[in-house]
């Protein structure tokens, strides 16, 4: 009896606690349970049918173990059947290597469905809304986001256009860091010497939390973003704006800005060109090239030529996948940017 | 002359922290309270003759035992430290630098120098008594191998107090592990201490093969092996394929870092990413080294405590060899979002996925162990059905982060940390606790308090669940690992707040432990049976704890579970003793102390290297060779055990007549 009553305070302790643990969530934000877009739609799909297949075993097995134990209680007077040497059953081993090797199946066919859907831009998103493309680089502590067609740039925020696919590509500056705005889609790397691409889309207007998610060194907590999503013409005034009341972004200025430290929000009117690309050059991608740079002015051997050839046609394959998928677009939508720029 | 010892000193010397002087000062007492005893009760003799130099297979099991408890302990304290900075936003407790410290040496410490330890324990615990035999393969290795991974777990240790700890996370990425990124001694300690006792994990790995395959009581076939064996094997067999990548990884990053290479950097046309594939071609099957022989420990008592066999042993062994394959086919899953292009995330989710049914027909064939048994709730026993629950779940997480489009939502998030400690500690720590409370009474001779170790239980187990739950939930929220800190603007701070009282209640369970232990040195339950649990395979027919030699007259088998079919045998009568007429003198090896000064030359090696110190290294380096030469020119390395001292063991015991 009263060990019964010790277990029921146990219980009644655990039953307060999660209570707890549950009701202190409700005034959190659960990013990741509230998509915003068409990448994280189809990833918290997947998380949802997961959750619902790893809940097909595991209630089951949590219920037969609590009636396992509770009847099979070496107890005098248990009077449940005890067969001490009944140790096989092909019927049941079937059926439990069985099952997982079907849900697996199952889950397995959804994830390779949705991993290659994700891996380009979906066909179907193509509207008459052209991409737009941000570049994106992780620094010692602080996110850079460059617009090639609306030459600005900002420093730990970024503006979107919602309703518009947004055509990231990531490297890094520094350690690689992992980009990640929960509720537009999941993360990618940063990584220095390649140019990732990743997509995303805000599908409404809004504020959206960004971060840096791999730990990158001392200040990485640091490496916050705010994400704002806005009407396009709210992002054309807004683009305006920051060309007319910043700064530029010369290269002495961008040196400075990848020397380590905390940064608060910037914005730039404009950069260097090519500075992405000089970026990813210059962290390897690959380091041919800088020797290259070294012998400019001497005889360039055919060797650096070729391997210079080869890492083209790589950072090519990198954005190929977008390019092509858009292929039909562009030239619909290049009236549009040039209203842009205006 | 007094300004250079000075400026010296402020670089060797971590200082600036008072958590840190703390440390220095318990150290300092810790030692000289040790010295002190050794001196006062003259025990250094005893000292050296009983430990330092045993070749015996059970006192290295307990040497393992007692440094992984007290790394249990160190890594804990990390934990703590941690999850106090993390209980609410803008807690000043910890600095960033002091913070990312922390986190990579609990991460480290945990994996490498508590739960391999705590598994080499058990391992040399119970492994040739379970196979009937009267020591390991390779006794002298053996020790070799212990104070290998002591020394080098002491060398990583000290970087705490001595030099700086590594800062890069438990698995040093580059660059941030590289000159560029951590400028400082403390990745070098990381290399060292890690390659010094790597090498030993190794050489247990080989050593434990051998033994398993060679010096198994005449009669056990494969099939008849005990499941802790089985698992022990299939262990062995990730670790003699793993370690050396690991042992080769590190051995490039130290080139890196030491003599200017730049594999892993990427100017100069190297590239970090090899490193990463290379870290989790070991790190992803070090997982599962450490979860396979929990696996066989709660195979073992599930069967013992249900008075039933084991079931489904066929397909058991199947599942483990199985998880021992595939666990080498998974590793992408730690960057799926890394861009690998679609073709191989879709391939090791797959792979990974794969590995949950091995694991689950697992949990079903322990379930229906009990299914028609009868079920006693001792400790060893609790343990395992906590593991149950906690493990299902875990695993369920598990497949749910080999997702790979999920998984780019979950992948650095503290659902991932959840996760992983779910598993690991919810499979491993619960397994190993159960292992040394099973068996516990077969190496010491007496039982550990059960209404003590009732309150650890329950605090261990709450405090699981009030600590990893609420970071689901944080994972969600979008928290990510390794913030050091955060504001009141995302909501994570009542979560974190509960998780964090959580880890403390785990922290209070394992003080229950500690105090469990010592009270029951005195008070224990003895056993003098040598059969306490009622249990099933050879290592409880003999006495507890067991002779030196372990078994007087080596055992035949021709069943599994061979002591559970011969008590029936007898109709569970008191065995009877053996006639004096059937013992023989005993061959064993003989005592070193080789093994101690080897690996001891090796952390000087490691300690020169660390702080570029060559005419260290090298002389450290010297002295591991001239340790090789002894032994090779040692000719003297066995003995018979007078069959004298045999029968007077065995009639103390009451085993012969």
């Amino acid at each position: 009896m009263k060990k019964r009553s010790k277990l029921r305070g146990l219980m009644l302790l655990i039953t307060g606690l999660l209570t707890t643990v549950l009701l202190s969530g409700c005034d959190g934000k659960f990013v990741v349970f509230d998509p915003q877009g068409p990448v994280a739609q189809t990833q918290y799909r997947l998380i949802i049918l997961s959750a619902i297949l790893c809940a097909i075993v595991v209630i089951p097995v949590l219920a037969i173990t609590v009636f396992i134990v509770l009847r099979y209680r070496d107890k005098p007077g248990n009077t449940a059947p005890y067969k001490p040497h009944w140790d096989d059953s092909k019927v049941l081993e079937i059926l439990w290597w069985g099952i997982p090797i079907v849900i697996i199946a199952i889950l397995g066919g959804y994830t390779a469905r949705d991993t290659y859907a994700l891996a380009r831009t979906p066909k179907t998103a193509v509207t008459d809304v052209k991409p737009i493309e941000i570049q994106v680089t992780s620094l010692d502590w602080k996110w850079l986001f460059q617009y090639p067609d609306q030459n600005i740039a900002t420093v730990n925020y970024v503006h979107i256009p919602a309703g518009v696919q947004v055509h990231f590509e990531l490297t890094s500056d520094a350690p690689m860091n992992s980009f990640w705005i929960p509720q537009l889609g999941g993360q990618e790397y940063t990584m220095p010497g390649m140019a990732m691409s990743l997509w995303l889309q805000a599908d409404k207007t809004g504020e959206y939390y960004g971060t840096g998610a791999n730990f990158s060194g001392k200040e990485f907590a640091h490496m916050r973003f705010n994400v704002v999503s806005e009407s396009q013409a709210d992002f054309n005034k807004w683009v305006d704006s920051v060309k007319s009341s910043s700064n530029e972004l010369t290269e002495a200025g961008y040196n400075e800005l990848a020397i380590p430290g905390k940064s608060d929000e910037q914005s730039f009117s404009s950069y260097p060109p090519e500075l992405f690309d000089s970026i990813v050059k210059k962290n390897g991608g690959h380091h041919m090239d800088m020797d290259m740079d070294e012998n400019k002015d001497d005889k360039v051997d055919t060797d650096e030529q070729k391997s210079d050839a080869k890492d083209n046609t790589h950072n090519m394959d990198d954005m190929s996948d977008m390019d092509m998928s858009n292929m039909d677009m562009t030239n619909d939508n290049s009236s549009e940017m040039n209203h842009n720029h205006q | 002359m007094y300004a250079s010892i000075k400026s010296f000193a402020s670089s060797f010397f971590v200082t600036g922290d008072p958590l840190i002087y703390g440390a220095d000062v318990s150290i300092a007492l810790t030692s000289i309270a040790i010295l002190f005893v050794l001196f006062y009760f003259k025990k250094w003799g005893w000292l050296w003759r009983e430990w330092l130099t045993t070749v015996d297979h059970k006192k290295i099991g307990i040497m393992y035992l007692i440094a992984s408890l007290l790394m249990l302990f160190r890594g804990g304290v990390d934990a703590l430290l941690m999850r106090t900075q993390l209980a609410l936003p803008n807690v000043h407790f910890l600095q960033a630098d002091h913070y990312n410290e922390v986190f990579t040496t609990h991460g480290t410490i945990m994996i490498l120098f508590m739960a391999m330890p705590m598994m080499f324990g058990l391992f040399n615990m119970v492994v040739p008594l379970q196979i009937g035999a009267r020591d390991v393969a390779y006794p002298f290795l053996n020790s070799v191998s212990f104070w290998l991974f002591l020394f080098g777990a002491m060398l990583f240790n000290i970087s705490f107090v001595i030099g700086g700890s590594p800062d890069a996370g438990w698995l040093s990425y580059p660059p941030l592990s590289e000159l560029s990124g951590s400028s400082g001694v403390g990745e070098n300690f990381y290399i060292w201490g890690i390659q010094i006792s790597g090498i030993g994990s190794l050489a247990t790995g080989i050593n434990f093969i051998v033994t398993i395959l060679k010096m198994r009581a005449p009669g056990m076939k494969f099939m008849k092996m005990p499941m802790f064996t089985w698992s022990v094997f299939s262990s062995s067999i990730i670790i003699i394929f793993a370690f050396p990548i690991l042992t080769v990884t590190l051995a490039l990053l130290f080139i890196d870092r030491y003599l200017g290479g730049h594999l892993f950097t990427m100017d100069g046309g190297g590239f970090p990413m090899m490193y990463i594939n290379l870290i989790w071609m070991w790190g992803h099957p070090e997982v599962y080294i450490v979860v396979l022989p929990a696996f066989g420990i709660f195979s073992e008592i599930v069967a013992t405590f249900s008075r039933k066999r084991i079931f489904g042993y066929k397909s058991m062994v199947f599942a483990l060899m199985s998880i021992s394959i595939l666990s080498f086919f998974t590793w992408v899953h730690h960057f799926f979002t890394m861009g690998s292009g679609a073709d191989v995330n879709v391939a090791f989710a797959i792979a990974t996925m794969a590995i949950g049914i091995p694991t689950g027909a697992k949990v079903f064939n322990w379930l229906f162990t009990m299914f028609r048994g009868r079920i006693r709730l001792e400790q060893p026993m609790m343990w395992t059905l906590a593991f149950i629950p906690c493990f299902v779940v875990g695993g369920a997480t598990g497949v749910m982060l080999a997702v790979a489009p999920a998984d780019y939502q979950y992948h650095n998030s503290y659902f991932l940390i959840a996760h992983f400690h779910q598993v690991l500690i919810g499979g491993v720590v619960f397994g190993y606790l159960a292992g040394i409370y099973y068996w516990w009474p077969k190496l010491f001779g007496f039982k550990l308090n059960e209404r003590l170790g009732k309150y650890a239980f329950w605090l261990w187990n709450i405090g699981f669940y009030v600590c990893f739950m609420p970071q689901y939930a944080l994972g969600f929220m979008g928290m990510t690992r390794r913030v050091y800190t955060y504001g009141w603007d995302m909501g994570w701070g009542p979560l974190n707040l509960v998780s964090t009282i959580g880890a403390f209640l785990m922290g209070i369970g394992f003080v229950f432990q500690v105090w469990q232990i010592l009270y029951s040195v005195k008070y224990g339950e003895r056993d003098t049976t040598g059969d306490p649990w009622n249990a099933r395979t050879l290592e409880w027919s003999i006495p507890s704890p067991p002779p030196m030699y372990n078994f007087a007259v080596v055992p035949v088998v021709d069943e599994r579970d061979p002591f559970w079919e011969e008590k029936e045998r007898r109709d569970f009568a008191p065995a009877e003793p053996v006639p004096v007429s059937k013992l023989e003198s005993i061959h064993m090896p003989k005592n070193s102390g080789v093994p101690f000064v080897f690996a001891a030359c090796w952390f000087v090696v490691g300690f020169g290297f660390v702080f570029g110190w060559n005419w260290m290294a090298f002389t450290g380096l010297a002295g591991v060779g001239i340790s090789l030469l002894v032994r090779s020119f040692t000719y003297d390395t066995d003995y018979y055990v007078p069959l004298e001292e045999v029968i007077e063991t065995e009639k103390a015991a009451g085993r012969a007549v």
